[in-house]
Formats: structure tokens, sequence, C-alpha cells
């Protein structure tokens, strides 16, 4: 009888070494007379454990973690295609304290099977949010949506309910749906992992949203840099459309559902919803002025909605589980699981999904097992580019939205960045100043301007922080989208907690 | 990629436009097409998408991927992000820019390597990252670094 080896495909298993390892388990069973079969998976978001490969055996799927070519040979002398013991052997893959300790549903099945392979994405309970969206109305969607209190999971946190249902009431003959895969934050690959592991569940969560809004059209606007992910999105788009779950008369239910993927240029700003409409109909990506709102003329002045791919992806189960469930997980209005994303300096990263109310501290140390470099953790950026800069004696707040606002932090998409004891923090502030100034779309005065009177500021020898701050301030209050007044955050969240790296010591002695 | 070539530039342009894309969209096949777009790109871009000069060169300016000059055979792209940052990017950069003899973003005068910045690849939990023609790595230091674009013959 054939043995199933699971070997990911996913960008970072590829980036180590996992098609050559997969190359060479298959010559030398081809050598050795061994029958194996070899399902390229997705990733299980392990990213610690990369190349993590599995063997199906008969008590289980046995895990083996970070396996290069050179480990191949070992495997077949310890047996590995009957799970037996190596040095990098994990044991059952689904008992690894690290996903054990998780509550996942949106990643539910992301790496359980080749991603593209829609038999295995419906055997494991895959459509049945779509079957059961197609047999209510639009509204009673919608309703579970809200009473879910499912929130944007791109970065703003606001409510879906209320977009979808400024949609569904727009009147217009031609309604989209926009899912934001520009993931361009420093700390984040959620995006990337579910639509390299699990494509179908954004394609579900699209066609939902379609349903319940009146959009019979589709775009997912990914970033130039996911290249793999366009490769799966594109296969899965057709394969799910030759098994009619897109195009017309979906299922025979009379609804169609039309999608394609649109690259991006490689701008951070384009991830701001309406500089990313701009870009979509093929101009630069310069942030649009709100009213109106995308929701009533987004792409091409249609009704638009537009979401994360995470958000679209926690759809499916709220459909099929429904909205109390869902709004049972987590804490306050912080409903749900995040997907964490832990990187940077840290010794276990990947991903991590829990329901919202850990502490910090407990995804720092509980998962990430400190830093990879041994060294004492001195800061995390949590919440890309635009989030804040925690020392230590932030780290017991709760993960909760409300939480952190309340310490003048964010979630975000949920990017949590490791720094250790030889980080500059000045450097750090400096980078968010230049990279504010690199991605600025120039709509605005304070950010345009701002951030790059910013970075010199902080290049001089004794920053003169005074000013600095009353730049932060300028820029708060008079940038027109986050890029302009987010930027602060980092910057002052920086001098805040870390006044030593700014020489503000010498500066007063001077004075 | 391809050798630029006025006609099959003119027809992937036609094509982006005959099936509802946008001029970002034809600029994106140009440059998967060619690396680049060339100069003599312009005029068609502007009449088929009925965008004047300053438009078209607008939008080519404002997105870092497309460039109006061809890259080198190899392009190295080195993430620059905090996540990456935070394992030793900048000191990685610093000495591939000192053995290349090229900052970000230029190519080298034989026309064999262009080096460039890039802010994230989604590889946050194994920096520092690059893409090298494409093809993603991770857990890179001097010596694996060094190992690839040896590989390369650069
Ligand atoms: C500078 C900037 C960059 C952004 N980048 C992203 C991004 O990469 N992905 C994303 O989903 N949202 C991003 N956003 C947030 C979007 O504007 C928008 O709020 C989001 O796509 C809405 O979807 P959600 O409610 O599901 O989060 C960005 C916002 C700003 C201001
Ligand atoms: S804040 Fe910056 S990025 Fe945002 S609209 Fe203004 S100039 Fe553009
Ligand atoms: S920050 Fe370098 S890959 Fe994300």
């Amino acid at each position: 009888m054939s043995t199933c080896i699971y070997i990911p495909a996913d960008t970072l298993a590829i980036a180590l070494g996992a098609d050559e390892v997969a190359a060479s388990i298959a010559s030398i069973a081809k050598t050795r007379g061994l029958e194996i079969e070899i399902v390229r998976n997705g990733s299980r978001g392990l990213c610690w454990a990369e190349p993590l490969i599995e063997v199906e055996t008969k008590s289980g799927r046995m895990a083996y973690g970070n396996i290069g070519q050179t480990d191949v040979d070992g495997l077949f002398e310890a047996d590995f295609l009957n799970g037996g013991k190596h040095e990098k052997f994990l044991g059952l893959a689904q008992d690894i304290t690290y996903l054990k300790n998780q509550q996942r549903f949106i990643f539910k099945t992301c790496g359980l099977y080749d991603p593209c392979d829609l038999a295995a994405y419906k055997a494991h309970g895959g459509f049945s949010g779509l079957h059961a969206a197609l047999k209510v109305t639009p509204d009673k969607i919608i309703d579970e949506v809200e009473i879910s209190g499912l929130r944007g999971r791109g970065g703003a946190a606001f409510p879906a309910a209320i977009k979808w249902r400024t949609v569904l009431g727009a009147k217009a003959a031609q309604k989209y749906i926009v899912c934001n895969a520009d993931e361009g934050d420093s700390g984040t690959f959620a995006d990337r992992l579910i639509m390299e592991g699990d494509p179908y569940r954004l394609i579900e969560g699209m066609v939902i949203a379609g349903l319940a809004t009146g959009a019979n059209a589709g775009v997912i606007y990914l970033r130039s840099e996911y290249p793999w992910a366009k490769t799966m999105l594109d296969k899965a788009i057709a394969i799910a459309k030759a098994a009619n779950w897109l195009g017309n008369d979906i299922q025979g239910s009379g609804k169609s559902f039309n999608l394609s993927v649109f690259v991006g240029g490689g701008s951070y700003v384009c991830g701001e919803e309406t500089a990313l409409l701009e870009s979509l109909e093929g101009r630069a990506g310069i942030v649009r002025s709100k009213p109106p709102l995308p929701a009533l003329e987004g792409l091409y002045g249609q009704p638009t909605l537009i979401q994360n791919v995470i958000t679209l992806c926690a759809v499916p189960d709220i459909l099929t589980r429904g909205g109390a469930w869902h709004q049972a997980l987590g804490t306050g209005r912080s409903t749900g699981t995040m997907c964490f994303q832990l990187a940077g300096d840290v010794k276990f990263g990947g991903l991590v999904e829990v329901p919202f109310g850990q502490t910090l501290r407990d995804i720092l140390y509980e998962f990430g097992g400190g830093t990879r470099s041994g060294l004492p953790i001195k800061a995390v950026q949590i919440g890309g580019p635009l989030g804040a800069y925690l020392p230590p004696e932030r780290f017991d707040t709760p993960l909760d939205y409300e939480a952190f606002g309340a310490i003048g932090a964010g979630i975000g998409h949920g990017g949590i960045v490791v720094f250790n004891e030889n980080a500059d923090m000045r450097k750090q502030a400096h980078f968010a100043f230049a990279f504010c100034a690199h991605e600025s779309c120039g709509k605005c005065t304070p950010c345009r301007i701002g951030a790059v009177r910013g970075a010199e500021l902080l290049a001089a020898e004794t920053p003169d922080l005074g000013l600095v701050h009353d730049l932060c301030e300028v820029m708060v209050d008079g940038s027109a989208c986050a890029m302009g007044s987010m930027t602060p955050i980092p910057v002052q969240s920086a001098i805040r907690h870390f006044p030593h790296d700014f020489n503000v010591r010498q500066r007063l002695a001077a004075e | 990629m391809t050798r630029w070539n006025e006609t099959k530039s003119r027809a992937l342009i036609e094509e982006t436009q005959a099936r509802g894309g946008a001029l970002t969209s034809a600029l994106r096949a140009l440059t998967d097409t060619f690396g680049y777009i060339d100069p003599a790109a312009i005029p068609p871009l502007m009449q088929i998408f009925s965008r004047s000069r300053a438009e078209v060169l607008g939008v080519i300016s404002y997105y870092d991927d497309f460039r109006d000059t061809p890259p080198g055979n190899h392009v190295v792209r080195l993430c620059q992000a905090e996540s990456c940052q935070a394992v030793g990017a900048r000191e990685l950069t610093e000495l591939v820019c000192a053995a290349t003899g090229l900052k970000l973003g230029e190519t080298s005068k034989d026309g064999k390597l262009t080096l460039e910045a890039v802010y994230c690849l989604g590889l946050c939990a194994n920096g520092p990252a690059a893409q090298v023609d494409g093809k993603p790595l991770a857990e890179l230091d001097e010596n694996k670094l060094d190992a690839k674009l040896a590989a390369l013959q650069i």
C-alpha cells in the first residue's frame, strides 16, 4: 500500500528547501522500490518547523520538523514511513503543543491537504457556509454576521455587518466585493498562508459576501510580493468555476458570482481601501477623500464592499455555526479569534489563532518561546509599521481592541514583531518616518513633508524631540489617512518607552 | 524575460484593454513580460487607454514595481522591513552592497545584477528574507546569500 507524505508547497517551505526535499524523498523511494504518494499541502503556519513534513500512518499524521535535503536518508533509515523515531520527530502533528494550544477555526483546515483539492476542502466541511447562505435571504445572512460581532481584520477593526448592510441597501446595477490582499504590514503573513494554503475558504467567504450584498463580481487585490499566492488563487478559481462554485447559476441557485485576481504594484498605501480602488481603476494609488464611502461609491463609482482576506475567511463558519457561536468567542467587543503572527527575533515564529483576550506575554512566551537569538526582548512592535513599540512593562495587556486602544496601541492585522536588546529604537523611529516618506501618496502636506522632516530630525546627533512631537501632532491632526496620522505612533511610542536611545540624557546635560 | 519588442508590447496592451483591464494591468503585463516598460510603449498606452502622457508617466513612476529601464539579468530583492531588521537585515544589506558595489535600487554596469529593496515578503518569522529572480529565500546569513550569488555567476 502506498504511504502518503505531506510536504508543504508554501512560499516559506519552498524558501527553506521543501521542493528539494520532495524531490529527494521521491527519488530515494523509487530506488528502494517503496510506494509513496507525495501531497504538496499548504502550511500549518508553524513557521519555526518548516519544512514540516508529515507521514500518514495507522496512528495518524506523524510530523518531522525542519527537514532539509540532508535529512532525507536518515528519515528512510529511521523508517519514517511508519512513523519511526528520528531526532526531528515531532510526534502526531495535531498534538504539537503549538497547535494544540490554539483555537483555530479560520485556519482549522489550512495545511491538511493540497490547497487546490476541492474534494478535500468539501470533505472537511467546505462550502457548508455557502450552502447555508443560499437557503436564506441577504438580510438573514447579514443578521448572522451582525450577531457574530465580526470586525475587520485588515487593521481598522470596523464592524463588518454595517458595511454589508450599506452595500445591500445601495441601489445599483453593479456592485462589487473587493478582497484586500495587499498585506503590506511587516510581521504579517496570515493572508499569504491562507491564500496559499486554503484558497477555497476565501472564495467561499467572497461568494457569501456577494449573496448578502447583491454583488455578482469580485476582485482580489493581491500584492505583487506574493507570486505563489497568485498561482494558487488562479488555480483554485479555475477549479471552483469548473465545479460551479463560481460563475453563473452557482449550484443551481440562480445566483452568480465571478472572481478575478489583480496584482498590485508594490505600494504600501495601496492597502488603504480608496487608494486600492484607484489602483484597480488604473491610476496612481492616491487616497480618495471620504465621503463618499466605498460602500456607496466604490469601484468605478459603484457600491463596493472591501474586506480583508481574514475577515472574509471568517464568514463561512459564521454561517455554518451561527453568529452567536462566534460572538461567544473572545472578549467584550473583540469577538472571535485573532490570527496573530509572531515574527522578528522570536524562537517559535508562526501563526497563532486564539480567541481575543490572552495577554501579549502569553503569546510571546508560551507560543513564541522568547527570542531566537536567546537575548532578552527589548520591544515588540504590534500592528505593522503604523503600530506601537511596546516595552516588556506592557506585555500583560490583554489582546483585545479596546485594551490596546487604551494604552495608545493597536492590534491591526495581528503582526507581532520581536526585537532583542540590541535594537536601537531611534533607528526604528527613524525608519517609521522614512517608510512614510517613501510610501506617502502625497495628497496631504503633513504626511508628504512631515515624514521627510521627521526622518531628518531623527538623523541628527541629538534630535530635537520637542520639534518631533510638534511635527507628530500636526501629522496626527492634519493627515487624510492612517499612513500620515498613525506614523507618529511608532515614533512617539519609541521615544516614550526608550528615551535612552534618543540621546535624551546627553541633550539635557548640554542644555 | 522576453526581449523588448514593439509588436508584442502593443499586443499585450491591446489584450489587456480588450478584456476590460485597467492601465495598471497593462503595466503589470509589460513588466512581467519584459522586466520593464520601454519608453516606446508610452504612446500606445496613451492611445489605447485614452490617457495623457503625464498621466501614464505619473502612474508608472508611482509604483515601485514599474521601471523604465531594463533590470539586470538577475534581480536580488532584499527585505528591508521591520521583522527582517530585527534579525539583522540592515547588516546583511550593507555586506551585499559592499560586495557588489551597488546601492539598493542600482543595476551593475555590466547589466548582470540589480539590487532592490522590498518591504516584506511575508516570510517575517524566518528573516532575513529575500527574493532572487522571483524565488523566495529565508533565514539568510552572509554565507547562504554569498553561495546564492555565486551560483548566479555574477
Ligand atoms: C496605509 C494603509 C495601509 C493599509 N493596508 C491594508 C492591507 O494591506 N490590508 C488590509 O486588509 N487593510 C489595509 N488597510 C485598511 C484598509 O483601508 C481597510 O480598512 C480594510 O481593507 C477594510 O477591510 P476589513 O474591514 O476587513 O479590515 C490599510 C490602511 C491604511 C491606511
Ligand atoms: S496621510 Fe499620507 S498617504 Fe494618507 S492621504 Fe495623506 S499623503 Fe496620502
Ligand atoms: S519583514 Fe522581511 S519578510 Fe516580512
